[in-house]
């Protein structure tokens, strides 16, 4: 087995990539580590996220049937007797067959044993729509496990974030859910800085620097967010983007801070508007008695299923061009509010 | 008992539509027409067209997976509907909504393709529950893969249907794979069937490669579901000759087993079958080439259709 060292080295990788490393790292650092799910074993994962993690590890790497309610499950029971597993649900929308496992179940073993027992897994999914998946494949629900206290919930974009997020979610003592992107694996190859110490959870990222207009984003819309305030900034318009990376713990710190700064704040995800996680971050704004210029903006998928066909999506979900328009119209003190949200 | 000639000349006529719509939806996708993951059923023609043979499709109702092109045309979808779905051209039988893994054509029968493995059966055992209070005599299929066997759901449905004796079939299309998985990585008990037993209904294997074999297996199951007798469970033995999804490698299969796979094909088969019954070359050509014109008509009706409109999707939520 080839050596992992602890000492920093910088790679290119594509986030998928990261993805792997983290869990080899994890797997070779902590033997008590599991790694299981549907085809995650020998075939390496549907979007070759965990190549060559079987062969290297063997039986602590296997692929289950399709079964997310004993995946989870025992990945709770295991973890109560000293494993810590980590288990792959293939889409997000595929842990709504198990939902009972991580709401009823999984945070509260701790709580209700009042700490004797915990249930430190991590659960690694993906999440949002691809060209062509149909509603039952393009779903962000990100805001249903960040409802539930004792879940923990991050939402990695970078391929840098992809290793350390998975990480810190795997040295966490509680459970924990990483929601990565399918559309982000294979992308570009960026630098990844690799071992070191393992941070813990939580804690946001100012991704570009901005002092108009704060947007607080994260997951995989974030590009379309970078893209449209480099296309703000041709105009003058300067905005600050912030990436929560984690929904729990949540940094509200940076995100006081940041709006504070800018004094008007915008949220932006894939996820439905109506009962997303922005209306939790405008709430929390808004009772922090900030004092802002303009009404805070939600930008986010406007209420409806999720249609296959790629010419009806944008009729749904954030594009590049909603997000422009949002912030254009916030900053310059029009209107900006989408009133699509309620229906 | 074994069915007449011209039966046999019409599974004959309907697999090769099947296999020639998947055929021309690969380079569809292959051409960057169509998009996203795409699953083909080529190979396991054999189970949509004789199971459907042996439905009323004036009242059943069929409920398949996203592998469900060749149940929405065994069951008469008319090829440019599911070309055109698709596409996500507004030809589409649902305008491009469900795509290629999760339309429906309930006008034909075929009540709704399921991306949720297993998710399914329990709403097939629903539509027989309403059948035992309608009067009806409507039977349902709920169709699933070897894989779907291992999800809670599919024992729900199985157990819910029992109990109440419930007119449903669970057809198993038992292609011996969970997408990259093989099937003895996924269960001890590799003879399926036998899980119905244990839930007090009869439960038997048929050659899935065989339409005529799985019709008369399936006429069984639903004279006696619609005759009262409640539930059953038919397993289909067949192979995909094709990956899981457009673009599978297929690094998981031994070598060979694609080889013999295509070799027990069941076009191919009851081609020969055919012949020895003493069916000419030249009815059987004619057949495929009336078949092939179809498919590209269709497949030229759909691309000409113009894309969804998005000024259309928020419609249709809510009553
Ligand atoms: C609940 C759920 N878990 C996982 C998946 C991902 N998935 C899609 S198809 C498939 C394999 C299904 O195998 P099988 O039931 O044998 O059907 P086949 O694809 O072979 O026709 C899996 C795991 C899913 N769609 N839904
Ligand atoms: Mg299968």
């Amino acid at each position: 087995m080839p050596e992992i060292t602890l000492s920093t080295e910088t790679k290119r990788l594509s986030y998928a990539e990261a993805v792997n490393h983290a869990l080899r790292r994890a797997l070779y650092e902590r033997p008590e580590t599991l790694l299981f799910g549907e085809d995650v074993a020998k075939p390496g994962g549907v979007f070759g996220v965990t190549k060559g993690l079987h062969r290297e590890f063997g039986d602590r790497v296997f692929d289950t049937p399709i079964s997310e309610s004993a995946i989870l499950g025992g990945a709770i029971g295991a973890a109560m007797f000293g494993r810590r597993p980590i288990a792959e649900i293939m889409w997000i929308d595929f842990s709504l067959v198990a939902l009972d496992q991580l709401v009823n179940q999984a945070p509260n073993v701790r709580y209700v044993s009042r700490g004797a027992v915990t249930a430190p897994i991590t659960v690694r999914t993906q999440a949002g729509n691809g060209p062509g998946a149909c509603a039952q494949h393009s779903q962000n629900l990100e805001a249903f496990f960040a409802h539930v206290p004792g879940l923990r919930v991050g939402m990695p974009s970078t391929a840098q974030d992809a290793y350390d997020m998975l990480l810190s979610a795997v040295w966490c003592d509680d459970p924990v859910i990483v929601i990565e992107n399918r559309t982000l694996y294979h992308g570009a190859k960026s630098d990844v800085r690799l071992g070191g110490e393992v941070e813990p959870i939580g804690g946001a990222r100012v991704r570009r620097g901005g002092s108009d207009v704060t947007v607080v984003t994260w997951g995989a819309v974030q590009n379309l967010v970078l893209e449209a305030a480099e296309e703000l900034a041709a105009e003058g318009i300067e905005a600050e983007v912030l990436d929560l990376r984690w929904l729990n713990p949540l940094d509200l710190a940076a995100v006081r801070d940041a709006v504070g700064r800018t004094r008007r704040l915008a949220v932006v995800h894939e996820a439905h508007t109506f009962g997303g996680f922005g209306a939790e971050v405008v709430g929390l704004v808004a009772e922090s008695g900030a004092d802002l210029l303009a009404p805070p903006l939600r930008i986010g998928a406007a209420p409806a299923r999720i249609p296959s066909a790629l010419s009806l999506v944008p009729g749904i979900l954030p594009t590049r061009e909603k997000i422009a328009d949002g912030l254009r119209r916030l900053v310059r003190g029009e209107k900006a509010g989408d009133a699509g949200a309620l229906r | 008992m074994r069915s007449d000639t011209p039966t046999l000349l019409g599974h004959f006529e309907r697999m090769l539509l099947i296999r020639g719509v998947e055929d021309e939806i690969a380079r569809l996708r292959t051409a960057g027409d169509m998009v996203g993951s795409i699953h083909l059923c080529s190979g396991q023609e054999a189970v949509y067209v004789g199971a459907v043979a042996a439905l009323d499709l004036s009242r059943d109702a069929v409920f398949p997976t996203y592998r469900g092109h060749g149940w929405a045309l065994a069951c008469g979808v008319p090829p440019e509907a599911l070309f055109a779905e698709i596409l996500g051209r507004v030809a589409g039988i649902n305008g491009g909504r469900g795509g290629s893994a999760y339309f429906t054509a309930p006008e034909y029968g075929m009540y709704g393709e399921n991306s949720i493995v297993g998710a399914g059966a329990p709403i097939a055992a629903g539509a027989a529950l309403a059948a035992s209070f309608d009067g009806s005599g409507r039977v349902a299929v709920a169709a699933f893969g070897d894989g779907a066997l291992n999800q809670g759901a599919v024992h729900e449905a199985m157990n819910f249907a029992a109990v109440r004796g419930l007119p449903v079939v669970f057809v198993v299309e038992n292609n011996a794979y969970s997408e990259l998985t093989p099937i003895a990585d996924m269960t001890r008990n590799p003879e399926l069937f036998r899980r119905a037993s244990a839930y007090g209904m009869p439960g038997g294997r048929v050659d899935g490669n065989d339409p005529d074999a799985v019709a008369r297996a399936m006429e069984t199951c639903v004279e006696r579901a619609r005759g009262g007798g409640g539930p059953a469970l038919l397993e289909c033995m067949t192979q995909r000759i094709v990956g899981h999804y457009i673009g599978d490698a297929q690094h998981y299969r031994p070598a060979g087993e694609l080889d013999r796979a295509v070799a027990a094909e069941p076009i191919g088969r009851l081609a020969e079958r055919l012949t020895a019954e003493g069916v000419a070359a030249d009815e059987l050509d004619a057949i495929r080439a009336r078949v092939a014109d179809r498919v590209q008509a269709a497949s030229r009706l759909a691309l000409d259709s113009p894309p969804a409109d998005p000024a259309t999707a928020l419609e249709h939520l809510y009553a």
